[in-house]
């Protein structure tokens, strides 16, 4: 299936990625290769096969509500671009959380 | 148009149409993913560990006493529970969300199709419960600027100590009909996990929050109307404020022959209105798919049998019975089943001894008793005053060795002191009097210091006599027995 | 060249179980054979550039403490003081950790890997971080944001990928063992393109906490040797339930080594039809067909099986692995760790610059193939129905399984190919990983093991295992191993360091 140059354009504000025009057009061409290929699989019938989204079997690994350490503000904070007031600093946010 | 006239053609011919999805944060000592701690208000970023971080290589490991809670939770919403069901990567980019997806539950949930009966004003209301899920909270913003908002700041900074904290979000169906009901809905529900001790659900920490859907349509049409949603709503008076605001906003649109659209509108508390939020620069999409980082949740037979077995007594439960039982209003009954330790406590003041009378009980245990609880800076797990002291007072009184007034006193004292009921009583003076000789010299003297009301009760003016006997009650502070007095100013006025 | 520079015969070209005998008859010690290791990467990597990071103080004082603990007469394990190249996509506490990509430049994790520990916890000598594709994506390790890493076979042309470094470093001896980490044949690809051994475990027995994601449900950690027998062993030493990582699998007893040596005579197995594709290079099929007869001398029963969803099994990979990561490295915004772009006019702005500018090419267009395959109106079509081809791509496994203890084919359909050949061209780099992409999808075990040269250039033989057949997947390696006794010496030194 051809991916529009729109589709490109909306698939990268999702992914957050400031692309330029030129990997825009590259990915444009690229991303349809792919899911050219990737149709082979679009048109395999698949009636009642159920999707396998892990590999094992397993069940219900739950671990028991007991606290442990975390780490220490300055572990936490250590790897932070900037912080302030002992929080993560971040740029203003011009949307609320959807 | 006008206000008026827009109401009146409203009014007649839409009905609002309410569905809530309600997101409580659940009791557990550690949160959803990892083993840090959930304790409120701690210092900032002191509560995180790799995983709530979202540090890179960090995974999660489901808290099994969460998922206890949630199924809790359905089965007391009479929902069935999924043999089973699974997380989902809920994907969207935020800054207080550190993995930029929230692990939350989508068509797999662990919860579907239940219900809640809501008393709305006396009347039954059976609301349909969609769903009940499991996801985690996201971290704080605090947003620095002019405004302190998150418009017009200049830039924000994030706590991830609540990042990770189970919530359930228990989705309602569309079922309410007004601002009433989704309020009651909401105490009920908030009455139902407190109940299940699953949630201390306190709206002012933010540990409960609610989502609203409205939308109106015209009466009797089945299809539903535009719908718009009230994002985040954390008070029972916000939520009710809102709804009928909204609502009234819909109808105004409406019948100003305008077009509702549908959206995301943020409820100002202070200027009492809902507001469009800022919009999406392009549509959402979540892009769910199977959380490859945890494994599935099969519910076996056993397990949700066992959990069934061992719900509480849930609060309509806990109503019926003790209306029954007490022969409370209902107004009561609903006021002393909301908090389950306001409700233990009556319950062991009342059962420990033998014929108090509830109605007396209920109003000491919710009146005088919360009065001193906040004036002493206590709580009722911390109340120095225990159901058996309080019982002890209650006798006395019910005994006629203390008047309501001096009871009051004493009350006040076993706040301070470790004695007796009985003890304080005899050892402040405070017993009641009812020995006609010792009140008739007050008794006189009063009427004496009060011609005119004697003379207006003489008049046919029988209400005076109240202010007097307060002025004996005062006299003696407040240790007279009051049937007693009135009757010896009765005499005395009257011969 | 000084004299000192260490040649052949160094303690440096001896497997990790010929180091231990060493150890234990007190011929070498672990700071000496650390040294060695030191000293061939110093003068070989300016050429390889296998490692990221030389932890050269940390792993001589590691080594020491190994010394130490001998002297004192305490049970050590098996590779107590045997060095190993890791790569850096486990995290290391205190230690600089990249994943490959110049978004974690500067990234120095607050923890360490439970394979970190385990490896730390057996004594195991940790050399630095080895080189990789940028986040595990790609089969040449070309796609590292640091550069490339070159084959010892043939400094001009590629080690494979992702796990290039690791691979590049055991097969030029800089350590005799190597952790990589195999997603769709970053193991095994590049082990049959430096002619070592690489060994993809059942999903599940090694824990990935502390793996920085790729793709989550096909990840797995495993080992690199020069033999197999290092292989087993060192398998046994990471592998084993971890209680932080939810798809680890409990209570398996992890015995690789006690009947390695026992042959294959009577072992069945399958030679899988859709593994020997046209477009295989003639020199590829020679070695796996010399490979085959070599088995069926040994005593194992060949037949040949077909599978044929996996001609759908490289469609249905490059649909989930890059839906994953595309969920995956979201974190990867510019708030919390690694770069972050300047001036930016809003946090949208900050993380949309910061990721334009801290992935490259590849890692970029699978998170945007990702992104599609996953949004709305498409996810049926493609991730959805791909869940679905995995399932059949288990299904014929399991019944495959029912004949055969074993199935096998070539790893890789080429031998190591000129640096920059492929790089422009995704959909023909892809196809380095036909052979190796279903075992992950059905998270089966699998092996690479060297079976002969092709024009002086390493081939690999892979023989694949259903979940938790290890022991008996690398008893056959074993055999096959000593019976072809290839020398595991890849190349003059002096040539590498030209």
């Amino acid at each position: 299936m051809p991916i529009s140059r729109a589709d490109v354009e909306h698939v990268a504000r999702l992914a957050r990625l400031a692309l330029t025009d030129e990997e825009l057009d590259r990915f444009q061409a690229q991303l349809s290769v792919i899911l050219e290929e990737a149709d082979k699989i679009t048109r395999l019938p698949t009636e009642g096969v159920p999707p396998t989204a892990h590999p094992l079997p397993r069940v219900n690994a739950w671990r028991d509500d007991v606290p442990g350490p975390c780490l220490t503000r300055e572990e936490a904070l250590s790897t932070a671009p900037e912080i302030e007031q002992d929080r993560f600093k971040v740029p203003r946010i011009i949307e609320e959380a959807p | 148009m006008t206000a008026a006239v827009a109401e009146e053609v409203g009014a007649r011919r839409y009905e609002t149409v309410i569905g809530i999805e309600t997101h409580c944060e659940l009791g557990t000592a550690t949160k959803m993913f990892c083993a840090c701690p959930t304790t409120f208000g701690a210092e900032p970023n002191t509560q995180v560990c790799p995983v709530c971080l979202g540090e890179p290589g960090s995974l999660p490991v489901a808290n099994g006493r969460a998922v206890e809670f949630a199924a809790r939770i359905g089965l007391a919403l009479h929902c069935r529970i999924a043999e089973r069901s699974q997380f989902h990567r809920k994907n969207y980019f935020y800054p207080d969300m550190p993995k930029n997806y929230q692990i939350s539950q989508y068509d797999e949930p662990l919860c579907v199709g239940g219900w809640l009966d809501v008393d709305v004003e006396g009347e039954l209301r059976r609301i349909g419960i969609t769903r009940v899920h499991l996801e985690e909270d996201t971290g704080k913003s605090l947003h620095v600027g002019a405004t302190g908002r998150i418009h017009g700041a200049d830039y924000s900074l994030v706590d991830y100590n609540r990042a990770g904290i189970p919530l359930v979000e228990i989705v309602s169906e569309p079922d309410l009909r007004t601002a009433d009901e989704a309020r009651a809905y909401a105490e009920e529900l908030r009455a139902v996990l407190v109940a299940l001790g699953v949630s201390d659900a306190k709206l002012e920490e933010g540990s409960m929050r609610f989502d609203v859907n409205v939308s109106i349509r015209p009466v009797g049409h089945a299809e539903f109307g535009t719908k718009v949603e009230l994002k985040n709503l954390n008070s029972l008076r916000s939520l009710h404020r809102a709804v009928a605001y909204e609502a009234e906003r819909q109808r105004r649109v409406l019948a100003e022959g305008g077009k509702l659209t549908q959206e995301t509108r943020h409820w100002d508390e202070g200027a009492g209105r809902t507001e469009p939020m800022r919009s999406k620069e392009f549509a959402t999409d979540y892009r769910y798919f199977p959380e490859p980082d945890l494994v599935p949740i099969e519910a076996t037979a056993s397990w949700v049998d066992g959990l069934r077995a061992e719900l509480p007594e849930l609060p309509a439960e806990q109503r019926a019975r003790l209306a029954e039982a007490t022969g409370l209003p209902a107004k009561e009954v609903g006021w002393l089943v909301r908090d389950p330790e306001v409700l233990a406590y009556f319950q062991t003041v009342l059962g420990r001894g033998a014929g108090r009378d509830p109605k007396v009980v209920a109003g000491w245990v919710m009146g005088q008793l919360q009065h001193d609880l906040r004036e002493f800076g206590h709580t009722m797990a911390s109340s120095p005053v225990g159901p058996e002291r309080l019982g002890e007072l209650l006798d006395l009184l019910a005994a006629g060795t203390v008047s309501a007034t001096a009871a009051k006193d004493v009350l006040a004292e076993m706040f301070n002191s470790e004695a007796s009921p009985a003890t304080i009583v005899e050892r402040k003076g405070l017993a009641q009097i009812s020995d006609t000789g010792e009140l008739e010299a007050v008794v006189e003297r009063v009427v004496a210091a009060n011609p005119d009301l004697a003379d207006k009760f003489r008049g046919g003016k029988r209400g005076v006599l109240g202010a007097m006997v307060g002025q004996v009650m005062r006299e003696t502070r407040g240790r007279a027995n009051p049937k007693l007095v009135s009757d010896l100013l009765e005499r005395a006025i009257g011969g | 060249m000084s004299p000192a520079a260490p040649g052949p015969g160094s303690l440096a070209d001896l497997t990790g179980h010929e180091l231990a005998e060493r150890f234990a008859s007190g011929a070498a010690t672990a700071v000496q054979a650390t040294e060695a290791a030191l000293e061939r990467i110093a003068a070989t990597d300016e050429r390889l550039h296998a490692f990221l990071i030389v932890t050269g103080d940390q792993a001589l004082e590691a080594a020491g403490e190994v010394d130490a603990a001998r002297e004192r007469g305490e049970r050590l394990g098996p590779l107590a003081g045997v060095p190993l190249a890791l790569k850096d996509v486990l995290v290391t506490k205190g230690v600089r950790t990249t994943a490959g990509s110049r978004i974690l430049e500067e990234f120095v994790p607050p923890y360490d890997a439970t394979v970190v520990r385990r490896l730390r916890e057996a004594g195991v000598v940790i050399l630095g971080k080895t080189n990789m594709d940028e986040f595990a994506m790609g089969s040449s390790t070309e796609n590292s944001g640091f550069g490339p890493t070159r084959n010892p076979w043939d400094t001009d042309r590629v080690p494979g990928g992702s796990s290039g470094g690791s691979a590049a470093a055991v097969a030029a001896g800089q350590a005799p063992l190597g952790i990589g980490t195999d997603t769709g044949g970053s193991i095994r690809q590049p082990a049959a393109l430096c002619g070592i051994v690489g060994v993809k475990p059942t999903y599940g027995l090694v824990s990935r906490y502390g793996l920085i994601a790729f793709a989550s449900s096909l990840d797995q950690v495993g080992p690199f040797a020069r033999d197999v027998r290092d292989a087993a062993t060192l398998l046994e030493t990471i592998a084993g339930h971890d209680p932080m990582d939810s798809t680890s699998i409990p209570d398996v007893p992890v015995d690789c080594t006690s009947r390695l040596t026992d042959g294959v005579d009577g072992l069945r197995v399958g030679v899988v039809k859709e593994l020997f594709l046209e477009g295989t290079e003639p020199g590829v099929l020679a070695r796996v067909r010399e490979g085959l007869e070599r088995l069926e001398r040994l005593g194992a029963r060949l037949e040949e099986c077909s599978l044929p969803s996996f001609e759908y099994a490289l469609s249905a990979y490059y649909l989930i692995a890059p839906a994953e990561c595309s969920s995956n490295l979201a974190r990867y915004d510019g708030v919390r760790w690694g770069l972050r772009a300047k001036d930016s006019a809003d946090v949208v702005d900050m993380m949309q610059r910061t990721r334009q500018a801290g992935f490259g090419a590849e890692v970029k267009r699978r998170v945007m193939l990702g992104t599609y395959a996953l949004s709305a109106g498409y996810y049926d079509a493609y991730y959805g129905q791909a869940q679905k081809v995995r399932t059949l791509v288990r299904r014929e496994l399991d019944d495959a399984y029912q004949r055969f203890d074993l199935l096998v084919g070539p790893t890789a359909p080429t031998v190591a190919f000129p640096i920059g050949e492929k790089a422009d061209d995704p959909l023909a780099m892809y196809l380095n990983d036909v052979f190796t992409i279903p075992v992950n999808l059905a998270g089966n075990a699998a092996v690479s093991v060297p079976a002969g040269l092709s024009d002086g250039l390493p081939v690999g033989l892979q023989l694949i295992a259903p979940a938790l057949g290890e022991a008996t997947m690398l008893r056959a390696a074993w055999a096959f191993e000593q019976d072809l006794g290839l020398s595991t010496r890849p190349v003059s030194h002096e040539e590498v360091r030209s």
